[in-house]
């Protein structure tokens, strides 16, 4: 009936000396295994946090008391330390960011990658290091028997990552996270890094979910993608569906903020105005009104919810969605008075 | 005010070529002063422990022998070496046989604090909440109450022998290992590779002594040098007190205190036990202070 993670209404907030930060707000998806679901987000939006909060590794101040996340039938909030002891690692994995500091600098590579399998297995030894040797074969280390007695310091980054990528796959899961899994990493080892996770998913079948600020990361190896605003999910499409026919004006913004190499030289880069919204004192009606040149009097008053927009599977949160009538309307409403109802200056229609 | 003025000129006129100098001078012989005398402190440290294990069978008379006429003077002779002291036993022997207790007390009291300490410290600085409280108010207690009364109660009821001597100098040493190492073990708690091991489901006692403890014993084991150094003075204030291990056992802070009313007749033998001593703990620090840095180097090279 359901699929394999199923995350309704899911919120984490943390009380702070400020106040309470609502770091992820009320998100809902689902991912079935074999699948891709892109995270995608600017700096703060909360795509990081929503990746703890469904391994549950907050901090002690985080609060988990909203919204459900049922992997595979077993409800993951408020579950005890020892029941999730026992998913974490075996059967959700993930990867984090910066694989020079999610490796241990004082133990050995070896042990590092069959640290789960001691765990979950109890495979120790000659088992253990046999494993390690294939799994280090799997993630493309070359000549992994010399490299299971290194210390990570001796590896390159792209190494590194590898050796986490081998780590979080050891017991097979049939879930991975990963979190930013190339922003530490130059752009050649990027490709190699994301080419290696597509295969491995092809060959174990595990569903990722990748969680990135690089929509062209995102658009050529997932199925499915999810734009982040504030803590929310503000459109959800499937990837090629989103990057042709994004409704969203944040998505909009977003993709037009990638630099193209057909433009001439000296063109200026796009950027969204504004900043980010502060997650403590949330304002009334859309979080993104005040950046959008959409943005009509309904939008700072009333918050849009994600409904279905023109086709099945298209999520969007906005009450003018780019490329409908209602927004083309508010499109061009604003473009002639000069500015936006939030007072953000609007240029001429494109 | 006028003088000043007058001066300031002159001073600056003599800096001058100053600069140069200065910049001509390359960074690399810099170091090699201190390399030498690296080697030398460690040089001194492996001599004293040497003789002191193989006190026993070294060729010299047993320390509460007397040997010839008190307080002579250095001589040629190996047993008279140092000469003797005030009740004609041979001074080098004293200060050899001195050297186990002293070293007992740096080696062994700075081992059990730092295995207490760091224990506490550890589980403390990871596990937060009320074991951290619990820490923390022993830790203080123990270093708010005055360590001379410490010593003072502990030996009065433990009876004065060299057990009961680094049984107390040991727990003198363990609310400082507590504190370093708590706050070694906080800094590397925020660290990912910690979250990245939550992740794969390890256990939090296993996190606590199979990612951070490797990596918090350097840091922790540096300071132990120091720490040998600071507690074989207070041994040596102990036994110039009377506190320390019994007679005839030598212990240098006693050798020192036996000699100090013959201070204006027979000086050397003061200045011979307080030499050893002095050059025992400037070599800790010197050894101590050089390890510091190396892992000091190796945290930033992270």
């Amino acid at each position: 009936m359901s699929a394999m993670l199923e995350v309704t209404d899911l919120a984490t907030t943390f009380r702070t000396t400020r106040g309470l930060v609502r770091a992820v707000d009320g998100v809902t998806f689902e991912i079935d295994a074999g699948r891709t679901l892109a995270i995608v987000g600017e700096s703060g939006s909360g795509k990081s946090v929503l990746a703890r909060s469904l391994m549950n590794l907050l901090p002690a101040s985080a609060d988990t008391s909203r919204g459900t996340a049922v992997f595979k039938g077993t409800q993951l909030r408020g579950q005890s330390t020892a029941a999730l002891r026992r998913i974490w690692g075996d059967e959700i994995s993930m990867i984090f960011q910066d694989p020079m500091t999610s490796l241990n600098p004082v133990v050995k590579v070896g042990r590092q990658i069959t640290e789960s399998l001691r765990f979950h297995r109890g495979r120790r030894g000659a088992a253990a290091h046999e494993r390690a040797l294939e799994l280090m074969h799997d993630v493309g280390i070359p000549d992994p028997a010399s490299r299971l007695g290194v210390y990570p310091h001796q590896l390159s980054g792209g190494m590194r990552q590898r050796v986490a990528i081998a780590t979080a796959l050891a017991c097979e899961p049939s879930l991975l996270i990963a979190d930013e899994p190339t922003t530490a990493l130059d752009v050649t080892i990027q490709r190699q890094i994301l080419d290696l996770l597509q295969r491995l998913q092809a060959e174990h079948g595990m569903a990722i979910i990748l969680i990135t600020h690089d929509l062209g990361v995102a658009a050529g190896r997932t199925d499915e993608v999810a734009v982040m605003y504030a803590g929310r999910i503000v459109e959800k499409a499937a990837t090629p569906v989103l990057f042709s026919a994004m409704r969203h004006p944040y998505t909009e913004a977003l993709l037009a903020s990638i630099p193209r190499l057909e433009n001439p030289v000296h063109t200026r880069l796009e950027t969204i105005g504004g900043r980010p919204p502060d997650l403590i004192n949330p304002r009334r009606g859309c979080a993104f009104a005040p950046r959008c040149r959409y943005a009509q009097p309904r939008c700072l008053e009333e918050d849009p919810v994600l409904e279905t927009a023109t086709t099945a599977g298209h999520e969007v949160a906005c009450f003018y969605p780019v490329d409908t009538a209602a927004g083309r309307a508010a499109l061009s409403a604003n473009a002639a008075a000069g500015a936006s109802a939030a007072g953000a200056t609007v240029g001429a229609a494109v | 005010m006028k003088q000043s003025t007058t001066t300031t000129p002159t001073l600056t006129v003599v800096d001058v070529p100053d600069p140069p100098a200065h910049a001509a001078e390359p960074a690399a012989p810099v170091r090699r002063p201190r390399d030498i005398l690296v080697k030398l402190a460690a040089g001194w440290l492996i001599l004293i422990v040497l003789l002191a294990l193989f006190a026993s069978v070294l060729p010299i008379p047993a320390y509460d022998v007397r040997i010839d006429r008190p307080a002579l003077g250095p001589s040629l002779d190996l047993a008279r070496l140092l000469g003797t002291d005030a009740l004609g036993r041979s001074t080098l022997s004293r200060l050899i046989y001195g050297a186990r207790v002293s070293l007992a007390v740096g080696f062994v009291s700075v081992l059990i604090g730092m295995v207490i300490g760091g224990t506490l410290g550890l589980l403390a600085g990871y596990l937060r909440g009320v074991f951290e409280k619990i820490a923390n108010i022993l830790t203080d207690s123990l270093l708010a109450y005055p360590p001379l009364v410490l010593l003072l109660a502990l030996t009065s009821t433990m009876g004065s022998s060299l057990r009961s001597l680094v049984i107390s100098l040991g727990l003198l040493a363990v609310p400082t290992f507590t504190r370093l190492a708590r706050a070694n073990t906080m800094a590397f708690a925020q660290r990912e590779f910690v979250t990245a091991s939550r992740a794969l489901g390890g256990r939090r006692l296993r996190i606590v002594f199979r990612e951070i403890l490797p990596n918090v014993v350097f840091p922790v084991a540096s300071y132990a040098f120091v720490m040998a150094a600071v507690l074989i003075v207070a041994e040596g204030s102990l036994s110039f007190l009377g506190l320390g291990i019994p007679p005839p056992s030598p212990s240098w802070g006693g050798m020192i205190a036996a000699a100090k009313d013959r201070l204006a007749t027979q000086p050397q033998l003061v200045f011979i036990p307080a030499a050893a001593m002095f050059l025992t703990i400037f070599a800790l620090n010197v050894v101590g202070d050089r390890a510091r840095r190396r892992f000091d180097v190796r945290e930033s090279a992270l």
